[in-house]
């Protein structure tokens, strides 16, 4: 077992961990903040996405106690209280979604992604966010909800 | 008796649920917090087909940790005849049985379960357990097997899913002699449903023989009914909840193994256990058959269709007969004189195939529109011109006409949006810098189906409406749209309306498939609004000085929670003091919604679509992108324009990927799957996704049921991929029968 401080929304875990656990697992089975998603294990569908130090990582590719000390936002730690982030609020009212399963991957992705400013043009931004993929396809849905925030759009 | 109708019916209400599917705070199977929660990891047979000879689970079992290796050799008693097995959706045969004896029947197929204190040493653990195998020779392959093809066995199944219809005229003669002629063949591969949630279940172990199971799947009476079947429970003892599930597309129209083995851990353990399956494992069940069609069809010189011969031949497993029609469709559509229908099963050492979003229909009308573009290039008739001539407002196959049909509004609206006068007719006639330019078009037909469903509906002390049904919402909407329906039977808004779902213990649904949730249990809450709306105004008549005495049913109207007469709006009174007159007490009703089969007895039942599409193919490279296309859909009323186009766009890319990404590829020396993971079963990705467009053409339908609606589930698949590979056709000159279409055989 492995002593490891996991930062998560700003609030802080110890936990003992076996060192062979992914950060998805320390988050769904032993945070029970199962916002996070599993979707193939294997860094090929994005639905663990997280932001770590600012930037977007997939916590099935990463063991927990590689991230020791690190502050981590999830799903969970999106939205301000009971103020939906404006990406939430533009993904409900775009309809960006459909079982909602891959969704907050998709929503940590599009967050971390404009946080990097490398996407200028739709095209980059559905370029950038190719790593999440969406069964339901929403992938219309999901790109003009990021478009709105990115651009400035005002929501209601 | 009025209402004030359609106050949200029709509106584009956002999903309900949304807020907790964007804040992670939605609950899926494998994510209820359970105490004492034991791991089960599945252990998958390695060869295609042969014997267990020995299991080895000692060293398994040495680890710490690890408290049980469950398989064949030492599983808990079960129950002892196949029917006991067999879920709504068994096709006819001898449905598979998990850990029922030593054999092996397919590669993939589970054989162990660990059992574990942690994820992580489960997994592990898995690894350690070790098997002794007698090998048998097996057959994977559908193209070096057809000569095993023979035609489907019967079952229940066989009432949805009827065998193509005998031939009528003379169909041999009639293409002998035709003026204009094609013959066709077209092939794809495997398909996996791929839900992004992986299948999951947790159990939680009540003692007393109660079960309360949290179920990856689209029907929790449907898994219910199998679990107290196979394990002998009571109906009641056993609960299913789904309240949010993370995708079906049909995978979960059947109970899969993670349930069985899940309950089994469970019961034999008495702890509570959750089992979440891999993506590999993922592959290792449902998926859509592989298929080879052949098709010849006639016409005459002005374009008339004279013959229509589909013959189709399609895996099955060897187990069950898994049948989806696919060679009658083209007769639903196009009147000719002469036909003839052929289809056939191909059993396999195969898991047996399962319904895949718009099963059977998306394979028949690739082939089958790929045919119509092929005869109108020969003709040197526009696509789009063929079909109209060959238009028919009535169904030709059953000589039936349809409840409603605006599949002419849907050529014509989407050919105006998509700008399809613009067509070159040339094949390779269209360019766009360094990449050739192609529209193609293609029709889509889908069934139009309704399942008996039984809705409980309520009014409580604080006025508000509670409905309750056993249906799922799989992300279609379901939850959204059956509150809109409540809302305006009742008058009330839709804050006032709570519609429950995802449990075994409500009122029937059938599972959530085919399309027809919106038919089925929307009609239902009509058929329990009705009978409610009349409890409400007797209970006003029984207060005392009622102004409702006299009143009869159409001479008031519901609205804002309250009954007034129509003669004097100001004479009301609130579903509150209803219920305060009622002691407090509910005023309920459960009333079962069924299709009108009389009625219907007489007509054809069907949605449409129309699809066209612009490609772009690189001339040197080959790749192959949709850069844009627009699908009109006639499905009758659309009760929720924000879902339901939801639901198209999402059939779109649907259509896309199995036009040009994604195929499941068997080994057929090793008879197992070789890319059984998301990395490379290829998925579109949003850079694939450009621009989409969805018309709902106006198709008012009085007959078809109590809402009017059809269902748009599947209809916007149907169309695309035949649209998709008539566009490249027209961009490259190359035609291509098969899917999915690779750069390599355009360059």
């Amino acid at each position: 077992m492995t002593k490891t401080t996991l930062n998560v929304n700003q609030q802080r875990y110890e936990l003992n961990l076996l060192p062979w656990v992914s950060l998805l697992d320390a988050l769904r089975e032993h945070l029970k903040l199962t916002g996070t998603k599993k979707g193939c294990d294997h860094g090929q569908c994005g639905a663990c996405t997280v932001i770590c130090d600012g930037k977007r990582i997939l916590s099935c590719l990463t063991l927990a106690v590689m991230k020791n000390d690190s502050e981590i936002t999830t799903i969970e730690g999106i939205a301000g209280g009971d103020e939906l982030h404006p990406i939430q609020q533009a993904f409900i009212d775009h309809d960006a979604f459909q079982c909602g399963y891959c969704t907050p991957g998709q929503i940590c992705s599009a967050v971390g992604m404009l946080q990097e400013g490398h996407a200028h043009t739709r095209e980059e931004v559905q370029e950038l966010m190719s790593g999440n993929l969406c069964r339901c396809g929403a992938n219309v849905g999901i790109i003009d909800a990021i478009m709105e925030v990115k651009d400035g759009g005002t929501h209601e | 008796m009025k209402m004030d109708k359609n106050i949200n019916v029709g509106q584009p209400i956002s999903r309900l649920e949304g807020k907790q599917k964007v804040t992670g705070t939605a609950k899926y199977a494998a994510e209820y917090e359970v105490n004492n929660l034991l791991y089960a990891y599945v252990v998958n047979s390695t060869i295609t087909k042969g014997k267990i000879l020995s299991i080895d689970t000692s060293k398994a079992l040495a680890l710490p940790g690890v408290i049980e290796v469950l398989s064949h050799e030492n599983r808990t008693k079960l129950a002892w005849f196949d029917v006991q097995y067999a879920d709504m959706d068994a096709p006819p045969g001898t449905v598979f049985k998990p850990f029922y004896d030593e054999n092996i029947l397919y590669n993939g197929q589970p054989i162990a379960l660990v059992v574990a204190e942690s994820f992580e040493m489960a997994r592990f653990a898995a690894t350690q357990v070790t098997f002794q195998y007698k090998e048998e020779p097996f057959k994977t392959c559908l193209k070096d097997n057809l000569g095993l093809a023979r035609t489907a066995k019967k079952g229940f199944a066989t009432a949805l899913k009827p065998p193509p219809p005998p031939p009528t005229g003379n169909f041999e003669k009639a293409y002998e002699s035709a003026a204009a002629k094609v013959e066709t063949t077209y092939s794809h591969g495997t398909e996996h449903h791929n839900p992004l949630e992986l299948f999951a279940t947790t159990t939680i172990y009540q003692g007393d023989g109660k079960l309360t199971i949290y179920d990856k799947t689209q029907g929790t009476i449907n898994n219910q009914l199998y679990v107290a079947n196979i394990f002998g429970l009571k109906y009641k003892n056993v609960r299913v909840l789904a309240p949010f599930v993370g995708g079906g597309f049909g995978s979960g129209l059947r109970p899969q193994y993670q349930l069985f083995l899940c309950v089994m851990a469970a019961l034999h353990l008495k702890r509570n256990v959750k089992l979440v399956l891999e993506r590999k494992q993922m592959f290792s069940f449902a998926h859509r058959p592989p298929t080879i069609q052949n098709l010849r069809f006639s016409a005459d010189i002005n374009g008339k269709l004279t013959g229509l011969n589909h013959s189709s031949k399609s895996e099955t497993s060897s187990f069950e007969d898994y049948f989806e029609p696919i060679a009658s469709w083209s007769h639903r559509l196009y009147p000719a004189p002469n036909t003839l229908f052929e289809q056939e099963l191909v059993p396999l050492d195969v898991h047996t195939p399962l319904d895949m979003r718009a099963p059977g229909g998306s394979t028949a009308l690739h082939a089958i529109e790929c045919t119509m573009d092929e005869l109108a290039y020969q003709l040197k008739i526009d696509p789009l011109e063929l079909r109209l001539i060959n238009y028919s407002e009535m169904d030709p196959s059953a000589k039936k006409p349809y409840t409603s049909k605006a599949l002419r509004a849907c050529y014509l609206e989407a050919a105006e949006k998509f700008g399809w006068d613009k067509r070159k007719p040339e094949p390779r006639s269209m360019e766009r810098g360094n990449k050739l330019v192609g529209y193609g078009m293609a029709t889509g037909i889908w069934d139009s189906l309704q399942f008996p469903s039984r809705v409980e509906a309520m009014i409580n002390a604080d006025g508000k409406m509670v409905l309750n049904n056993a249906v799922t919402d799989i992300g279609t909407g379901t939850l959204t749209v059956m509150t809109q329906i409540a809302a305006d039977q009742l008058g009330l808004n839709m804050e006032d309306v709570d519609f429950q779902y995802g449990d075994s213990k409500k009122p029937f649904s059938m599972f959530q498939g085919g399309s027809a949730m919106t038919s089925s249990t929307g009609v239902a809450i009509v058929v329990a609004a009705k009978e409610l709306r009349k409890k409400l105004l007797k209970k006003a008549k029984e207060m005392t000085d009622s102004p409702f005495k006299k009143a009869e049913d159409d001479q008031v109207t519901f609205q804002n929670g309250t009954i007034f007469l129509n003669s004097d709006p100001n004479t009301l009174v609130t579903f509150k003091e209803l219920i305060a007159f009622n002691k407090g007490k509910t005023i309920k009703t459960t009333n079962m919604g069924k299709p009108h089969m009389l009625k219907l007895k007489n007509y054809s039942l069907a949605t449409h679509s129309a699809s066209f599409v612009e490609v772009e193919v690189d001339k040197d490279l080959g790749v192959v992108t949709v850069t844009r296309a627009v699908t009109a859909v006639a499905a009758g009323k659309i009760i929720n324009p924000k879902t339901a186009k939801s639901q198209v766009y999402g059939s779109m890319v649907w259509g896309i990927s199995k036009a040009l990404h994604e195929e499941t590829i068997m080994d057929p020396n090793l008879g197992k799957y070789m890319n059984s993971n998301l990395g490379e079963y290829h998925l579109p990705v949003h850079a694939d996704i450009k621009q989409l467009e969805v018309i709902f053409a106006d198709e008012p339908d009085e007959l078809i049921n109590e809402l009017g609606v059809k269902g748009v589930g599947e209809i916007g698949l149907v169309g695309m991929p035949a649209a998709i590979s008539n566009a490249i056709f027209h961009a490259t000159g190359k035609r291509i029968y098969k899917l999915p279409i690779h750069f390599n055989e355009l360059i």
